[in-house]
């Protein structure tokens, strides 16, 4: 006999699972008794949320789901923001949560809540495992539709009860048989021709690279694309990391916080090929405008995006590696080629000014930072003015990993989604960037990383204030500063001396390589303050 | 204007929540929903009326097919076969009942319960016949409404597993 929490930690070795993040609770007791001894490593988390973060940032790292687990109630419902950032990113988690016992349901006992009805609007699909017999094909079902089509979290809630039912035997199943999904991988052969057609006669064809290119390792193809024909690229804050900012044809990222360069070239083009991207406000925020001065393919695995935000001419529904791989077969290159003669009159390199004594320019900070950095390294940044600071002027090199949340714009992502990371490749060296006001939404997963072992460069720019509301409450609100100061925040020096993590403040430019030297060449966990002038802008 | 859409759904636990929460979040506008058993077991059809236009209706076909219970999606376009149940229980004294009977005699509706002030009244067929019946009623006071929602199939050999 075995029992159903056992089949459960079984299905996560069977799965190849490594880490689970969780807390536990007394819905999940018997699923922690049963860890002891498995393969499966536990990091406990401090707070639930940032299980789910650190899943998040250890699935885009390790490109296999990652696992999250809380117990009832509170547990479960501190998930949901953790599973709206993955759901939104097209991230592929297993979030595991602990319910009362099946008896009790729906009378409101201690710790219940309706965790898969709650979570339903931002998870790719939900169980309530009624039965210990369903729990083999439940976790695989789970796994499967996590990680394949387009990604997204999938939730499995287990009563208590059935964690402790037994069984007779163990036996995880080889196959799904979901009669209702499967996914769309090829292109259609006949809409891939009529792109490759559209190409040719494009004469300012351009590739717009969202989070859909690196969610399928798309990345040589679109260079290749690039390189074959002479096609410039530009990304969404998503698609940041696809490609090498040294590749000459690639013009940044576009949209409100975008580069110019980029953001010009999209009026310019007269065939946009859309490559993993929805097509988002913040990237996009006319697309009707859009639709009417050029023609626009799709590619998306996901059939629902094609046509939701902007109207499209040529779909292709499909896996985005496939699908540019079915392209490069084919003679697609402009005949007519106009890049050449528009790109000279397009680019714009940044410029970087002085910043007032006592503070740092983020900006050449993070330019700086990143050049510093090896290959592979993995760039988590938060979200504020961090986020922009650090999508608009990171260095890409050809193995870096940027991590954000993207749609959801979930503060305090940052450090759980780096430890998460790290924890997926311990090889690899690993930054956190955050704001002031992000670094305290997650502060207290310090220590986590500490706990686990995991070697964090945390970043934290400080103005006292959250940087982007104060710029909006500028800009747009007759520069009525209110409630978005963040004065009564701690010395950030002592807080590291407190968990035993060695910080530098930076105020003085003239130190900067000096103190990226030591914040890089040390080992272990370090923690850089920079300082930042208030009145700093996004762009 | 309305459109017909026929879905089969995995007879799931929680199917209906999954569906009817998506109309709503999405801002869908559905006219009706029903639902029932086919001739198999572990499957449900789901029928959808939708006002919208053609790209509302687009977006429902899509983000239904997205849903993992979700099996099969067809907008119905062709000529189809659309009935609809409705039970009416109208206030009717002696003195009226003769009209009434002319009125479920002419339709084909049914006269299924009769009480000393009350009558109700079914009646099954197309929707814009439903509505004609209605109306007809609307001068005898209407106490309450029950309605099936509307259900359809397509015409001839078409069936939404083939075209």
């Amino acid at each position: 006999m075995i029992t159903g929490s056992q089949i459960i930690v079984k299905c996560l070795e069977s799965e190849g699972v490594r880490v689970v993040f969780g807390y536990p609770g007394a819905t999940v007791c018997p699923i922690y008794d049963s860890l002891i001894g498995s393969s499966v490593r536990h990091i406990l988390v401090r707070q639930e949320q940032n299980a789910g973060h650190a899943a998040n940032g250890y699935a885009r790292v390790a490109g296999v789901p990652g696992v999250c687990m809380a117990t009832s109630g509170p547990g479960a419902t501190n998930l949901i923001t953790a599973l709206a950032t993955a759901y939104m990113d097209s991230i592929p988690l297993v979030a595991i949560t602990g319910q009362v016992s099946s008896d009790l349901l729906g009378r409101d006992v201690f710790q219940e809540a309706d965790i898969t009805g709650a979570a339903e609007p931002f998870t790719k699909y939900s169980y309530l495992v009624k039965s210990a017999e369903d729990l083999p094909r439940v976790f695989k079902e789970a796994f499967y539709i996590a990680s394949t089509g387009r990604p997204g979290p999938v939730l499995i809630d287990i009563p208590v009860d059935v964690q402790q039912a037994k069984v007779r035997q163990f036996r995880y199943p080889e196959a799904v048989h979901l009669r209702g999904y499967k996914p769309t991988l090829r292109g259609h052969s006949g809409q891939v021709k009529r792109l490759a057609e559209a190409m040719r006669q494009a004469k300012t064809p351009l590739l717009c690279v969202g989070g859909g290119v690196i969610r399928s390792s798309a990345q040589e193809e679109v260079l290749a694309l690039s390189r074959r024909c002479g096609i410039p690229i530009v990304s969404t804050l998503m698609g940041v990391g696809a490609i090498p900012t040294s590749h000459e044809l690639y013009l940044g990222m576009i949209g409100m916080h975008g580069y110019s360069q980029a953001n010009r070239a999209m009026p310019e083009s007269d065939l946009l090929i859309i490559i993993g991207a929805r097509v988002g406000d913040r990237a996009v925020s006319d697309p009707h405008s859009m639709e009417r001065q050029s023609r626009i393919a799709h590619i998306d695995v996901d059939p629902a995006e094609i046509g939701k935000n902007v109207g499209t001419s040529i779909p292709i529904v499909g896996d985005a590696r496939t699908i540019l791989r079915q392209l490069l077969e084919t003679d697609c290159c402009p005949v007519e080629n106009r890049w050449p003669q528009l790109l000279p009159q397009l680019r714009h390199q940044p410029h970087f000014d002085e910043p007032e004594p006592g503070y740092i320019n983020p900006k050449y900070f993070v330019r700086r930072l990143t050049e510093r950095l090896p290959e592979d390294a993995i760039y988590v940044a938060d979200v504020g003015q961090n986020q922009i600071w650090s999508a608009y002027n990171m260095v890409v090199k050809a193995k870096t990993c940027f991590l954000s949340s993207g749609g959801m714009g979930t503060m305090g992502y940052a450090i759980p989604a780096a430890m998460g990371a790290r924890l997926a490749d311990p090889t690899r060296q690993v930054i956190a960037a955050c704001g002031d006001g992000s670094f305290q939404m997650s502060m207290n997963e310090l220590a986590s990383c500490l706990q686990a072992g995991v070697q964090l460069k945390v970043v934290v720019f400080t103005n006292r204030m959250l940087g982007m509301i104060r710029e909006i409450q500028q800009n747009s609100y007759g520069g009525h500063i209110f409630g978005s100061s963040l004065e009564g925040s701690p010395d950030f020096m002592k807080l590291a001396e407190a968990y035993g993590i060695p910080a530098r403040r930076l105020s003085d430019q003239n130190q900067l390589e000096e103190a990226l030297e030591e914040f890089l060449s040390a080992p272990g966990c370090r923690l850089l303050e920079v300082a930042v002038d208030p009145e700093e802008t996004s762009i | 204007m309305k459109y017909v859409i026929s879905a089969l759904v995995s007879n799931q636990a929680g199917v209906l929540s999954r569906i009817s929460g998506l109309f709503a979040r999405r801002g869908f506008n559905i006219n009706s929903l029903a639902v029932g058993e086919t001739e198999d077991a572990a499957v449900s059809r789901m029928t959808i009326i939708v006002d919208g236009d053609d790209y509302m209706v687009g977006q429902v076909e899509k983000q239904l097919n997205k849903q993992i219970d979700v099996i099969k999606v067809k907008r119905l376009e062709g000529i189809t076969t659309q009935r609809e149940l409705l039970l009416v229980k109208i206030t009717a004294q002696a003195p009226q009942r003769r009209e009434i009977i002319d009125i479920t005699q002419i339709t084909g509706a049914k006269i299924v319960d009769l009480s000393t002030g009350t009558m109700t009244l079914e009646i099954c067929d197309r929707p814009d016949k439903i509505e004609i019946f209605l109306s007809l009623l609307e001068p005898y006071q209407i106490k309450e409404i029950a309605r099936t929602g509307v259900i359809a199939l397509e015409k001839g050999v078409h069936t939404i597993g083939k075209d």
